[in-house]
């Protein structure tokens, strides 16, 4: 088995869902410049939606097919997850639109806490597996092996970005948005309903959030309550990556993250003899990250960074 | 006017003096959250240097914390000698180094990581900062918990225990002293030893915002470029204030170290950085007031919660768990002060003034 292959298509699986995750980070801090702390709660609240949903139609009806259960729960917990990110927006993050820059990232800290003690409430805390709905045939490709659930990952993530992408190149909506991120002053001059816009932003973060929380639960095959902390921390080390604000970036900064870690945990102990382990593969990420941003201060794809410090 | 500001602190002075007394009364335990309140005061106060005076978001700060007190657990408990025979050798009765050698060592050894944090994020501005930093305090906790091998170093996730604890001129922290018939017992001995500390911070740091020093960072937080036009040493400046706030970081490490014997890693987590950061905005960003009543108020909340969700756990019929109760009302109380109060619970009253009363 190609051991090289194998980590690159693993590298890919990993950081096509810190891509889209994200994407929603970027987002929003594109237009109103906030690090939305809060989510990667959202991606958990996503992914165990699902996780009851999947319950239910399995005891509801037992003969369905395997993906017909798997894109139902997917439309329901996207459709909880923008309701829920909705609600956050409006109530913690709007009154605060004019505050000091740091206000909001208090409250987003606060929602973060608060989602997650309310989900291990509702949910309980322990862990809870998360079915496996596509047939694990695994398949062969030039000796490395890929699972369906990763074939479905990568097809996923590629749907959604060619969604994205035309609505933010090739529809009103998409060009207010840029518009509201250039100058949300001048934007509102044009006609643009920046309150509009920056809840549209929200309702797509948070569905790309739960797409990648469906498939993290499905390429882990357990669900909790705290699950949305490492993916929530990756993702916004990937938009940092690749240049905080700008789409692509996240895009390029997620698949590059997940490859440099899965190559990192694949090779760090061979080449060091076994001194360092594969436990090192989660500063791996953020020692890549620093070298680069002391190269190139705004990230790989990061044009010019806003004056906000 | 000035003599009652001179009663209010007297008045102050005194009810911080007797506080630890009163709270021995209903048991140590109550005087353990003042200590510890304390020392979130002084954690606060350093990352206030760093937040509030250079406006640097910092979301790693608990890392110099960590490297603090892994240095004064290094320093002055068994680990070293017992896995290591040429230090063994060298000191025979075990590394006991007196605490006016580990509490420097500390402080600079966590300065000079904070310096080194800094050099390479100097051009990094606003958020590129905060992961940096962010990414800097997992590397650290994530070495912490792997440096068992290939060298015994941290003892891993296991910790160091054993720690000694400080001693002052001959009198030890960790015992009850007996002062003229009066007990005193360890937990209100460190009470004193970290208000002291606090008080001493205090005043560097007020010296520190109306100095030239703090002047200039303040100048860097508003605006960089205007500050670098004036003639103000960007570089180093940034540097300083994150040397600084890294030994405040440091010095409170050593102190968390010697007070609880025993660290790990856990104790430095992503989430202790989040909450320190929390403390200071939630307070009010670069006033020294704010600052400590925040550390206070998100330190304490917590225990005094406890007795706040008991009853309200019996009231549900036990379905709810205190300490989830607890995490859910921190939260709460959390997004509702920046909601109702945006700039802190104690903000600094001349924002984005230049200061009027400074008596140069």
């Amino acid at each position: 088995m190609d051991i090289f292959l194998q980590q690159i298509i693993n590298g890919l699986v990993l950081g096509s869902m810190y891509a889209l995750v994200a994407l929603g980070y970027t987002m929003v801090y594109g237009i109103i410049g906030l690090i939305n702390f809060a989510h990667g709660e959202v991606l958990m609240v996503g992914a165990l939606t699902s996780w009851t949903i999947i319950g239910w139609m399995q005891e509801a009806m037992p003969g369905a097919p395997g993906w017909l259960i798997l894109l139902v729960s997917l439309v329901i917990a996207c459709v909880v997850a923008a309701a829920l990110n909705f609600t956050i927006e409006k109530l913690a993050y709007r009154p605060l639109r004019n505050s000091p820059r740091l206000a909001p990232l208090i409250t987003a800290i606060g929602m973060s806490i608060l989602l997650q003690t309310l989900a291990m409430i509702i949910w309980k805390p322990n862990y809870k597996p998360f079915p496996n709905l596509l047939p694990s045939v695994p398949y062969e490709v030039a000796g490395a092996v890929i699972t369906l659930t990763q074939i479905m990952i990568l097809g996923m993530t590629a749907m959604s970005l060619a969604i994205l992408m035309w609505l933010v190149n090739y529809t009103r909506l998409g060009r207010a948005m840029r518009a509201t991120a250039e100058n949300p002053r001048v934007a509102a001059l044009m006609g643009v309903k920046p309150d509009l816009v920056i809840s549209a932003t929200f309702i797509i973060g948070a569905m790309l959030a739960a797409i990648a929380g469906i498939m993290w639960a499905a390429n882990y095959g357990t669900v909790q309550h705290t699950m949305g902390f490492l993916p929530g921390l990756k993702a916004f080390t990937a938009a940092v990556f690749g240049g905080i604000g700008n789409l692509a970036g996240a895009v390029v900064g997620g698949i590059a993250l997940g490859i440099i870690e899965s190559l990192g945990a694949g090779y760090i102990g061979p080449l060091t003899g076994g001194v360092l382990g594969s436990h090192y593969s989660d500063i791996f990420a953020f020692i890549v990250l620093i070298i680069v941003l002391t190269l190139r201060p705004s990230g790989l794809l990061g044009e010019r960074v806003a004056d906000r410090a | 006017m000035k003599q009652k500001q001179i009663i209010v602190f007297l008045l102050a002075a005194a009810g911080l003096l007797i506080l630890p007394i009163i709270l021995q009364g209903f048991g140590n335990a109550w005087v353990r959250i003042a200590d510890f309140a304390l020392l979130y005061v002084l954690l606060a106060l350093g990352l206030n240097i760093v937040v509030g005076y250079a406006g640097l978001l910092d979301l790693g700060y608990v890392a110099f914390f960590a490297i603090g007190a892994y240095m004064y657990g290094l320093l002055a408990s068994p680990h070293l000698t017992e896995n290591f025979a040429a230090i063994a050798a060298m000191f025979p009765d075990g590394l006991h180094l007196p605490i006016w050698l580990v509490i420097p060592a500390s402080a600079g050894l966590a300065a000079f990581f904070g310096v080194l944090l800094g050099a390479p994020t100097l051009r990094l501005r606003g958020d590129y900062l905060a992961i940096v930093t962010l990414g800097f305090g997992e590397i650290i906790r994530v070495f912490m918990n792997n440096l068992d091998h290939p060298v015994n170093i941290t003892n891993g996730p296991k910790g160091m225990g054993e720690i000694d604890s400080l001693s002052f001129f001959g009198v030890s922290f960790g015992k009850t002293l007996d002062v003229g018939g009066f007990e005193l017992p360890s937990v209100t001995l460190y009470y004193y030893l970290f208000l002291v500390l606090v008080v001493f911070s205090v005043i560097i740091s007020h010296r520190l915002q109306y100095s030239r020093v703090g002047r200039a960072w303040m100048a860097i937080r508003e605006d960089e470029i205007a500050a670098k036009a004036m003639g103000i040493n960007t570089r180093n400046l940034k540097l300083l204030a994150f040397g600084m706030g890294a030994t405040f970081g440091g010095v409170a490490g050593a102190m968390f170290a010697s007070f609880q014997g025993f660290i790990s890693p856990e104790s430095f987590a992503l989430m202790e950085s989040i909450m320190i950061v929390s403390m200071v905005v939630l307070g009010g960003i670069g006033h020294l007031p704010g600052v400590i009543l925040g550390a206070v108020v998100l330190s304490a909340l917590p225990e005094v919660l406890r007795y706040v969700a008991a009853p309200l756990q019996s009231m549900t019929g036990g379905r709810l768990d205190a300490s989830i109760l607890r995490q859910l009302l921190i939260a709460l109380a959390m997004i509702a002060v920046m909601l109702l109060r945006p700039r802190g619970l104690w903000p600094s009253p001349e924002h984005g003034k230049s200061l009027p009363n400074v008596k140069a």
